[in-house]
């Protein structure tokens, strides 16, 4: 007989180690006036996004990250606020993938991308210890990495890319869509970076999420921005998208992708839309990977050691 | 033959890939921020012993190679074909070109267990014992007295394979070599 692997997949040191670091992060915000909040777990509407499966449990959705709740708080009048707290994304396991994952999210009234990324450096700081950080514009990283214009490169140039980097396509389904390349050479550019910490900025308008986009220059980007930690995604953040018939638009751009996709679509939050309109006040806001940070603080080559149970023994 | 998906790739899962028999050495689950997920996957390629890494989209499904690794006992080669046969009692037989041999045959003696890997039924690589014992055929004159010190001459032996071995070794004795490195190890105990 088999005996039953009931042991947590972590030493009992890490326990310490991320007790420590929770203990420091809500010392960091208690510093800067910014309020710890709560907000459902499982929720009856859920995000839309192509790319981000939710957990379905019941009819309701367990939620992938508290954005659109820390939102209406927003909208109702609440002050910079930050939350920790479980979130659950269906399928995503691997390395430094658990489908379910502690997510730090803070959201500052009146600071844009550039004053938050500072925030999220100095947090960071805190927890790994002072290292430089670079930004790097989404464009210029992948020119640099593939001598390529990504406004004006042809589906040919993409595909041969794809192909150097052993892109294998379907055989009914040769060629990789525009998305598909581009999210496949980002990949590759950021596991790149192995060492040192970027903020990739100025992300296509395309890929703007949620963020606002900027369109009074000559090459319009979305005010994102996204922390790259020796070639680990830590952390994703936006200057915010306030309009809410902008928000309402991206919400049928997505669902429709979906759709087109063959996934299941989602109804839309009009509670957030209501907020929206409402009015959210001007910020920026950032969601975090905490166990991903305490894995690089720990030195693992995975997440599945920062955390208690990984999925396999969970 | 099975279909498998790619959150279904597993280290030492046998995949067609490309019409070659691969291995899988490593499956890494990518996903840029909201981008689309891929998996990264590293094959061994059982013909050849090459590394190829491929990019998969999430989900997309690759055919289940009918591949078996299996110990058969080295019977002899026919000048053209080297012979094996199964060891579980079945006494099935079983031969391999020179391709699949390669650099085994240098370390293939009768009657030794070889593993074997055999794919739709036919041998694609032998995989040697790590250690084998094999006589010297071909060597200089030993030198007496001289046992502890370093210096080594070359040795054919029985296989025709040639080593170093230590200057006191004489034509006629049976060494005992680690196939892995092509090292002599001993002198093979009786």
């Amino acid at each position: 007989m088999s005996e039953v692997d009931w042991r947590p997949g972590c030493a009992i040191e890490t326990l310490h180690a991320r007790a420590a670091a929770l203990a420091a992060t809500r010392a960091f915000f208690a510093e800067r006036g910014v309020l710890e909040v709560n907000t459902p777990v499982l929720a009856s509407r859920t995000v839309i996004d192509p790319a981000i499966e939710s957990v379905a449990v019941g009819g309701r959705y367990l939620q992938t990250s508290p954005e659109y709740h820390m939102k209406r708080l927003l909208a109702a009048g609440a002050p910079s606020i930050y939350q920790l707290g479980p979130v659950f994304r269906q399928g995503e396991q691997g390395r430094w993938h658990n489908p379910e994952f502690l997510m730090l999210e803070w959201y500052r009234l009146g600071f844009d991308a550039e004053r938050l990324m500072l925030e999220v450096e100095e947090l960071v700081d805190v927890l790994l210890g002072p290292a430089p950080c670079q930004r790097v514009p989404y464009r210029q990283l992948l020119a640099a990495r593939f001598d390529i214009d990504i406004d004006h490169a042809s589906p040919d140039d993409l595909a041969s890319i794809c192909a150097q980097l052993g892109y294998r396509a379907d055989s009914d389904d040769a060629a990789p869509s525009a998305e598909e390349a581009l999210d496949l050479m980002l990949a590759a550019a950021l596991a790149d970076r192995a060492d040192g910490r970027t903020f990739v900025i100025q992300y296509p308008p395309n890929q703007a999420a949620l963020a606002r986009v900027t369109s009074s220059v000559d090459r319009p980007y979305a005010e994102r921005f996204e922390l790259v930690i020796d070639g680990v995604e830590i952390a994703n953040g936006y200057h915010e998208l306030t309009d809410a018939d902008e928000l309402a638009h991206r919400m049928a751009v997505d669902a429709s992708r979906r759709g087109t996709l063959g996934l299941p679509v989602p109804k839309r939050d009009e509670r957030l839309l209501a907020a929206q309109r409402h009015g959210l006040p001007s910020c920026a806001g950032v969601a975090l990977g905490f166990d991903r940070l305490l894995a690089l603080k720990l030195g693992t080559q995975g997440i599945a050691p920062a955390l208690t149970f990984d999925w396999n023994r969970a | 033959m099975a279909i498998y998906a790619t959150n279904e790739f597993r280290p030492g899962l046998k995949v067609l890939l490309e019409g070659s028999p691969c291995s899988i050495l490593e499956n890494e689950f990518v996903k840029p921020g909201k981008g689309q997920a891929f998996s990264r996957v590293k094959f061994r390629n059982l013909n050849t012993g090459r590394v190829w890494e491929r990019t998969f989209r999430s989900g997309e499904t690759i055919e289940g190679a009918d591949v078996l690794e299996t110990d058969m006992e080295y019977l002899y080669n026919d000048g053209e074909f080297w012979h094996f046969m199964k060891t579980d009692g079945s006494y099935e037989q079983f031969e391999a070109a020179a391709a699949a041999v390669g650099d085994a045959r240098q370390w293939l003696k009768e009657q030794d267990v070889c593993s074997v890997t055999l794919w739709n039924d036919s041998p694609i690589s032998i995989v040697p014992p790590n250690f084998v014992e094999l006589e010297v055929t071909e060597t200089d004159p030993g030198m007496r007295g001289d046992t502890a010190q370093g210096g080594s001459k070359p040795a054919t032996l029985s296989t025709g394979a040639v080593i170093k071995v230590p200057l006191f070794i004489e034509v006629g004795e049976t060494l005992r070599i680690d196939t892995r490195t092509g090292e002599y190890v001993s002198r093979a105990r009786d």
